[in-house]
């Protein structure tokens, strides 16, 4: 800022060097470029009325591009006709579809259902499944040989809260599937990762794939999905893999690209190969960094549970929505939480083993089952447990009158806030529609859509270069030729102010918990349920308080998009280089100093990641916001997976992911400049 | 060739043996497909539980209500108990156009939709449920996004209604409001309905909240097919959707290949019948009460028994 100031008072004072100028220009342009902006969005109604050129605020109907029959007729062709002589292109998906079953079953034959042979009433049982006691048993054993006691006690704690609370059965059907749906995320990740690591060229193919991935809404593709795998389970894992896999792909290539050259260097000197290397040497030591991957691989899988479930994946996520149908708050909070838990506990055991330290072997003169008593002990319980399954139903699933429930406490709870405090939470929503959401959306849905194509281009263009605004003029065209400009400016005007805010609390929390182990603690636990607690379940509490509205909207974005802020900020300032910091110590900086002048700046990159996965999040949410009845490109994609049209579902999917790929080419812009300013490149 | 012998030879003897009760024609489970909502799960669970007692195999496949028509065209599902007049017309129509899909007649359960106020607004305004009362005090409705307009809760876009045509056709003082999903919907009339605050919205049955709530649905001049269609029939001269909403039957559809394959099952499939009344009090049950699908299920099929042991004969 001080910076800024200095320039410009010094290009007014005398015919300043041009690179003097070069701020005060940009600033002027930026000035203008609002200015004209505003004018036009506040005048176009009269602008529109005054001529009677109504193609002002409305793209021309007639001049649309039918985009969306043709992908319909083009997916029709695909799933009807498309063959490959032998076989047909809906074959091959089917091929695939069975390729991901037959473990799927496997695993839920284990966990719950029993293995059988023969179908429905003629069915008979072979092997029971795992008892509960023993899955318990096992992840806790787990826990134990990963880390240590603390850790088998947190996890322990956590799948029993799924057999007192009575959710035992639906999360074990969320769990084979999840069980399955990780595993590809992260290694299909990583594969992909260390592909874009070694080719550049690859790298640049991969990355709008991974933005159309993770920005085009899960709702725009799962008509297709559903029509080329099959109704069931396995459709809603290939699109939760679809949904999760992105994060690990993009921090898989990140992460390699960080490994210091002194690591590869000496990695090199030691004679390994490119795989050795690879394998050897990079990946271990970006093993931090793509636990991160493996974190969000979870978080997401667990996130898709409730949209998994509308298209047959049962389980927790069903569960969530049958509830809350009755406004069972209570029962959709125990659902809800339970997908919370397993997150919890699936994500800290994956963290365990990443960083586990190989331990001495036992003396192998000592017989086995004083080498590995853990292991004996949970091989007797699985077995007594199961084969008593056969006999006694009690061990082969929790008993369900020993289970307990919050009951009607949480309905009376918001109950008690509904009748008490509804008319100050009225009040304070009032205001802030009135000072922030309102005028913000006056503002975009304001902008006449021939002027919104051509200052997203001079924006994107003055930020990330010409070909860049090119592109964002092209794509911002795309999305009025849909006739879906007003849908558009609505979204950006949500997503902008739900972002907005998410950083504005994000942000601070993150420095917070990045410094202070002890609020990270409590932080990271508020982070992962706020991420993993399915937005449904505190989407109607919130739309009982704040009514059916942007505002609703608005409040879930911001509780869904707030994650990566914080998490971003956090790893940023952890990952500041010790010595840096010490260096400041011993030059006599203050805590504050160096907070300010070292950490912030060296973590301005994560910073601006974790801005740039906040926009991504909150357009990801944009379907959730169609559910409170918002008129938005979300609502659009809904619209169309109720009608089943998969055209429009995709015209719409499009649009959001062209903003969502706008937005991140240009956040990453600001992000390199700043760093070529700060001197980190 | 061998396996079509056998299973000749299976069809000739359960024809020999069973010629009162028609034995299952195939062992491959008949996939029933099962929504989010609980009427609809009801609805099938019994059925379900009625070919079951045939002797068929069945299997419930949770899918969108909509999305379900593809997979019901390619026979990956083959039965849904539950197309509602109102809300899903257009997708049978568009599907049985195709020839995969078939109608399989009426479930005797009608769905009725139309705005519904609680029963303490009856002192706010007088008069009603005729909806020139309702108008009359527009105001009570009014919030501080809408005011001086009334606030009126319609359904998510996706159910249709022509609630806005209505209110312009009406000259109504309503702004219309569209709830995202039925869940909001009723989470508003809940924390309305705690605090007694004013709401006038869209409600349906068959479905629980009629039977939580008390009120009523508010009398509009009444549906026709002219009123829709032609501006100048109804009240308004100038303009359609100047009654109310119509009511309909809610229709049961299955994949064509249900009749080939199992011919005794589409024949119980196309005689299940269930009244408003007794589906009304199941989902209250289930929904309010907390008892699950199968008991409140188990507890209709034991009281009517004659009723449904006939479907599959």
């Amino acid at each position: 800022m001080t910076d800024g100031v200095h320039h410009h008072a010094e290009s007014a004072q005398a015919p300043a060097p041009v690179f003097a100028a070069v701020p005060s220009v940009s600033r002027i342009f930026w000035i203008i470029l609002f200015l004209i902006t505003w004018a036009l969005s506040t005048w176009s109604f009269a602008l529109y009325k005054a001529f009677d050129a109504r193609w002002i605020i409305r793209y021309p109907k007639n001049l649309e591009i039918p985009l969306d029959r043709w992908i319909s007729n083009a997916t029709n062709w695909l799933v009807e006709d498309l063959s490959f002589g032998l076989f047909t292109f809906r074959d091959f998906t089917r091929f695939i579809s069975s390729l991901v079953e037959a473990p799927y079953d496997l695993t839920r034959s284990f966990l719950i259902e029993g293995f059988t042979i023969g179908q429905g009433q003629q069915a008979l049982e072979v092997a029971p499944p795992l008892s509960w006691i023993a899955i318990i048993a096992i992840v806790v054993a787990l826990a134990l040989y990963a880390k240590d006691w603390a850790l088998a006690l947190l996890v322990g704690f956590c799948f029993s809260y799924l057999a007192i609370f009575g959710q035992w059965e639906s999360a074990m059907v969320t769990l084979a599937s999840v069980l399955i749906a990780v595993p590809i995320g992260v290694v299909g990740g990583l594969a992909l990762g260390i592909a874009a690591y070694r080719m550049p060229a690859f790298e640049r193919f991969l990355r709008p794939v991974l933005d159309l991935m993770q920005t085009v809404p899960v709702f725009a593709y799962l008509v297709p999905i559903l029509v080329l795998f099959g109704f069931g389970p396995v459709a809603a894992l290939i699109a939760t893999v679809i949904y999760a896999m992105p994060p690990m792909v993009r921090i898989s290539t990140v992460a390699l690209r960080t490994v210091p050259e002194e690591v590869i260097e000496a990695g090199r000197m030691v004679g390994c190969r490119r795989g050795q290397l690879m394998w050897k040497v990079l990946v271990p030591t970006a093993m931090p960094s793509l636990m991160v991957g493996v974190n969000q691989v979870i978080m997401l899988s667990l996130n898709m549970v409730i949209i998994a479930s509308m298209i047959g994946a049962g389980g927790l996520g069903y569960d969530v929505l049958t509830a809350l149908r009755r406004l069972d708050i209570g029962g959709g909070i125990e659902a809800g939480l339970a997908i919370v838990v397993m997150a919890i506990a699936l994500d800290r055991l994956s963290q365990a083993f990443a960083v586990r330290r190989v331990r001495p072997p036992g003396n192998s003169q000592m017989p086995f089952h004083k080498r590995h008593p853990v292991l004996t002990l949970v091989a007797l319980i699985t077995i007594s447990t199961t084969l008593a399954g056969v006999y006694f139903p009690e061990f082969r699933e929790y008993p369900a009158n020993l289970t307990v429930t919050t009951g009607t406490f949480w309905n009376s709870a918001i109950e008690w806030i509904n009748i008490n405090f509804f008319d100050a939470i009225e009040a304070v929503k009032t205001v802030l529609l009135n000072f922030l959401l309102l005028p913000v959306k006056r503002f975009f849905t304001g902008i006449p859509w021939a002027w919104g194509i051509v200052v997203v281009g001079l924006a994107a263009a003055r930020i990330c270069g010409w070909r860049l605004g090119m592109m964002a003029a092209v794509m911002t065209f795309f999305i009025a030729a849909s006739g879906l400009w007003r849908e558009a400016m609505t979204t950006i005007y949500l997503c902008s102010v739900s972002v907005l805010i998410a950083s504005l609390i994000g942000i601070p929390l993150g420095i917070w918990a990045g410094q202070n182990p002890r609020a990270n603690s409590i932080i990271g636990a508020m982070i992962d349920t706020l991420q993993t607690l399915p937005s449904f379940v505190y989407l109607i509490p919130v739309v009982m308080l704040f009514r059916v509205g942007d505002f609703s909207a608005m409040i879930a974005v911001v509780l869904y998009a707030l994650a990566p802020a914080v998490r971003y900020a956090a790893h940023g300032i952890r990952s500041v280089d010790e010595e840096l910091i010490e260096a400041g110590k011993v030059s006599g900086c203050t805590e504050r100093q160096i907070l300010w002048r070292i950490k912030l700046p060296l973590a301005a990159p994560s910073l601006l990641l974790g801005l740039n996965q906040t926009i991504m999040l909150a357009i990801s949410m944009l379907v959730i916001t169609a559910l409170v009845g918002t008129r938005d490109l979300g609502q659009e994609v809904y619209i169309a997976l109720t009608k089943a049209n998969i055209g429009q579902g995709i015209v719409a999917g499009l649009s959001v992911a062209f903003i969502a790929i706008i937005a991140d080419r240009v956040v990453t812009a600001l992000a390199r400049s700043s760093q070529q300013r700060l001197g980190l490149e | 060739m061998a396996r079509k012998f056998l299973a000749a030879v299976a069809a000739f003897s359960t024809l020999a043996v069973h010629t009162a009760a028609a034995g299952p024609e195939s062992t491959d489970p008949i996939k029933l497909t099962t929504h989010d909502w609980t009427g609809q799960i009801v609805t099938t669970t019994i059925m379900g539980e009625v070919l079951k007692n045939a002797g068929y195999n069945i299997e419930y496949v949770q899918a969108d209500y909509i999305a379900q028509f593809a997979g019901l065209k390619t026979g990956d599902l083959h039965v849904a108990m539950e197309i509602w007049e109102t809300t899903g017309r257009e997708a049978m129509d568009e599907a049985t156009a195709t020839g995969n899909v078939v109608n399989m007649g009426e479930t005797g359960m009608v769905a009725i939709e139309e705005w519904w106020y609680p029963a303490y607004m009856a002192d706010v305004c007088p008069g009603l449920p005729d909806w020139k009362a309702l108008n009359d005090c527009a105001e009570e409705f009014a919030t501080p996004e809408t005011a001086p307009l009334g606030r009126y809760l319609g359904g998510p876009v996706t159910w249709g209604g022509f609630d806005d045509e209505r209110v312009e056709a009406l000259g109504m003082d309503f702004e219309v409001v569209h709830a995202g999903t039925d869940a909001a919907l009723f989470a508003e009339l809940e924390s309305a309905y705690q605090r007694k605050a004013p709401i006038v919205l869209w409600l349906y049955s068959p479905h629980w909240a009629p039977s939580k709530y008390e009120g009523s649905f508010v009398k509009f001049p009444p549906f026709s097919v002219e009123c829709y269609n032609d501006p100048s029939a109804g009240i308004n001269p100038d303009a359609a959707y100047d009654c109310g909403k119509p009511t309909g039957p809610i229709w049961k559809v299955a994949w064509k290949g249900v009749e080939e394959k199992w011919p005794g099952a589409a024949k119980a499939i196309r005689a299940f019948h269930v009244s408003n009344e007794d589906m009304g009090e199941m989902v209250a049950k289930v929904d309010l009460q907390g008892m699950s699908v199968e008991d409140v299920v188990a507890e209709w099929m034991a009281a009517n028994k004659d009723s449904w042991s006939s479907w599959a004969q």
